[in-house]
């Protein structure tokens, strides 16, 4: 679906939301147990964020984070439609991307909170979530990095010809960088399997995209320029994701190469930790509150006849997980020290001389 | 065994290890249809295939991107970024990414990955193509750095750099790619961190790099005939460094001269001085001394240029003055 969001005259960045009640994706031919696992998603992802922040409060992560509540239906939506040996590249705002691979929720707390049953030990933190058993190939936290890299997974899943699909997450702010560009091109004189996904949040950390880029679409309105197809999808609206990540990676995976996607979002808090947001108007903030993904699905599955019951028991058991998982967070050991000088080598030190 | 150019020995060192493994591929600015700006991959394309010889974009980042997910994923690339000098415009991908994923992963991701380049002077190219860069790269926990200064080491470093499951940064030095010398036939590798005696010598020691070597060798024999004794050794690797044959010589010789083409200002040269005065000091009969460029960008006249790069000339003054 094409989606004209908004006009976004220059300085101008009142989004126009589409109507509340979004039935576009109503029908849609989804079933009942691949729609509750995608809210079962949303849930998840929306519920370990919100302890991630209570565990900032509290002291207990230290350093920085930056959740994306509000976007939650963009990883959902694609983590649901990948294969288990597909490849994510994710951005340092990369919990949820990390999480909808399925990557259990202990250890990504764990890592939060620096401790020895982190996914990376602690020697990671927030911002470079990876499980290479999932897929996740890793959280990037210079900006566009990681869409070069995605496509050297992509080149490699080519020449082996494993059938595997690269997807790889951005922001807005992304696509003012010169990586963006070199990657869209290269993507596209190879062919490669890649997805390129754009949450465009409507902010480059502080600042409006629209009042420093000369394109409405700063991802989709770029991508034909690089031999690129592209679209825009409502990112708040996890069927709407799911079907068009469906589309594109079966496209990859039949070689029909690269694709860019534009999934229009917006985050509920600050660019991070230390970021209160208060830059936007409230007016924006409180609609898209209301437009939120969650509450959206909810009307959705009501209107197809969902019981709220049923809903509210996900709801319960996420919680329940969430909670073990903080516990057993909260629990790990501190890291050793002497892992601060392991793993800068394949042979697992850090020796540069004999 | 056969004479071989450096260049050609680039070649041959990729093909061996082409041959040998499957997933090992080059990537590069026309380093295909071209055989290299430098004529160092000739060949290659007609052998291997458009599929592991693959011409790129004039995007550094895009190639270097490529490479690291490949070598994520089960690969093998040699990447080639043309000019050394051309580092800079990816140094985020090379320091942010290559060289840290391993440790901030906590070793979940292995980086099988080399990066060939045009390192150093002496071919009159001016500031943005001619600089030795290996001082930064040095700099950066997680890459290994490695500079032949033979066409046999081209081949048996290239092999030990692409066996090697951590990134290396392969610096050929662009002024000796049309040097010749003898490399034996058939399969040759090298181990990284290995350091090389090129001449036994018993008055002082003298660490070189590339282009330097033979000018630290040609240096040492015009000494000879004056009666002084230098052993020079080839460094090879600076990442991970043979300081056991370093230091064992400088404790035997008592002197320690370091012949850099990088400006002098945090050079190798310095930290190799630094190591020596740790922990061989009282084996020293004297300071060590740094014969290097002087802090400035490269000029292209070759007067210019000439004088401020080590020539045989000013290494042998600078040494004859400190020990006789």
């Amino acid at each position: 679906m094409s989606w004209p969001l908004q006009t976004h005259p220059y300085g101008e960045h009142a989004p126009v939301l589409p109507p509340m009640e979004n039935r576009d994706f109503d029908h849609a031919a989804l079933d009942r147990s691949t729609r509750l696992g995608l809210y079962r998603r949303l849930q998840e992802l929306r519920q370990l964020e919100k302890r991630a922040y209570d565990l900032f409060m509290r002291n207990l992560v230290k350093g920085t984070s930056h959740l994306s509540l509000g976007m939650e239906a963009i990883s959902a939506g694609f983590g649901a439609a990948m294969r288990p040996d597909d490849y994510t590249f994710a951005t340092y705002r990369g919990h949820a991307h990390t999480l909808s691979r399925g990557v259990p929720m202990a250890p990504v707390l764990a890592e939060l909170m620096g401790r020895a049953n982190g996914l990376l030990g602690g020697k990671g933190g927030s911002m470079h979530l990876t499980s290479v058993e999932h897929g996740v190939l890793g959280s990037y936290a210079i900006i566009g990095a990681h869409l070069v890299i995605a496509n050297g997974a992509a080149l490699s899943a080519q020449l082996r010809g494993s059938g595997q699909v690269t997807v790889c997450f951005f922001g807005d702010g992304t696509t003012n960088i010169g990586a963006f560009h070199e990657a869209l091109n290269f993507a596209a004189v190879y062919s490669l399997p890649v997805v390129f996904v754009c949450e465009n949040n409507h902010y480059m950390e502080y600042t409006p995209i629209g009042d420093i880029t000369a394109v409405p679409r700063p991802a989709a309105d770029r991508a034909a320029a690089y031999g690129l197809a592209s679209r825009t999808v409502d990112g708040n609206d996890v069927d709407a994701v799911h079907l068009a990540a469906q589309e594109l990676l079966a496209q990859a995976r039949a070689g029909e190469g690269p694709s860019l996607i534009e999934a229009v979002t917006y985050r509920h808090g600050g660019h991070s930790r230390a970021d209160p947001g208060k830059y936007r108007p409230d007016k924006e903030v409180r609609a898209w509150l209301d437009y939120d993904p969650i509450t959206l699905y909810r009307g959705r599955l009501g209107r197809l006849g969902v019981p709220a019951a049923e809903l509210d028991a996900i709801d319960r058991e996420v919680a329940a997980a969430v909670d073990e998982a903080t516990e057993i967070a909260r629990n790990g050991a501190e890291p050793d020290i002497a892992s601060a000088l392991t793993d800068v080598w394949a042979d697992g030190g850090s020796s540069w001389r004999n | 065994m056969a004479e071989l150019t450096y260049r050609a020995a680039v070649a041959r060192g990729i093909a061996q290890e082409m041959d040998r493994d499957e997933r090992v591929l080059l990537i590069g600015e026309d380093v295909a249809g071209a055989g290299g700006v430098f004529k160092t991959t000739p060949g290659l394309l007609e052998r291997f295939g458009p599929r592991r010889v693959i011409d790129t974009p004039i995007a550094e980042q895009a190639i270097l991107g490529a490479a690291m997910g490949a070598a994520m994923t089960g690969l093998r690339p040699i990447a080639e970024i043309m000019f050394a000098d051309f580092f800079a415009v990816t140094w985020d991908i090379v320091v942010n990414q290559i060289a840290k994923t391993r440790y901030m992963t906590n070793g979940q991701v292995t980086l099988p990955l080399v990066i060939k380049t045009g390192n150093g002077g002496n071919l009159r190219f001016g500031a943005q193509h001619s600089q030795s860069i290996e001082n930064w790269a040095m700099a950066v926990p997680g890459l290994k750095v490695v500079t032949p200064s033979t066409p046999r080491d081209v081949v048996g470093l290239m092999a030990a750099a692409v066996r090697s499951d951590d990134p290396v940064l392969f610096f050929e030095h662009k002024g000796m790619y049309a040097s010749k010398a003898d490399v034996p036939d058939g399969e040759i590798v090298d181990a990284l961190g290995t350091s090389v005696i090129r001449r036994p010598g018993t008055d002082a020691t003298v660490l070189a790099l590339g282009l330097m070597v033979p000018r630290a060798l040609e240096a040492a024999e015009m000494l000879a005939s004056e009666g002084i004794d230098l052993e020079v050794i080839d460094v090879r690797s600076l990442v991970p460094l043979d300081t056991r044959t370093i230091l064992e010589s400088v404790s035997r010789t008592g002197r320690l001269f370091t012949v850099e083409e990088n400006p002098q200002l945090l050079g190798w040269g310095a930290e190799l001085v630094a190591i020596a005065s740790d922990e061989v000091f009282w084996d020293l009969d004297a300071p060590p001394v740094r014969i290097t460029t002087p802090h400035v960008p490269l000029p292209s006249a070759a007067a210019l240029e000439d004088s401020v790069i080590p020539g045989v000339e000013r290494i042998v003054q600078t040494i004859r003055k400190r020990l006789v």
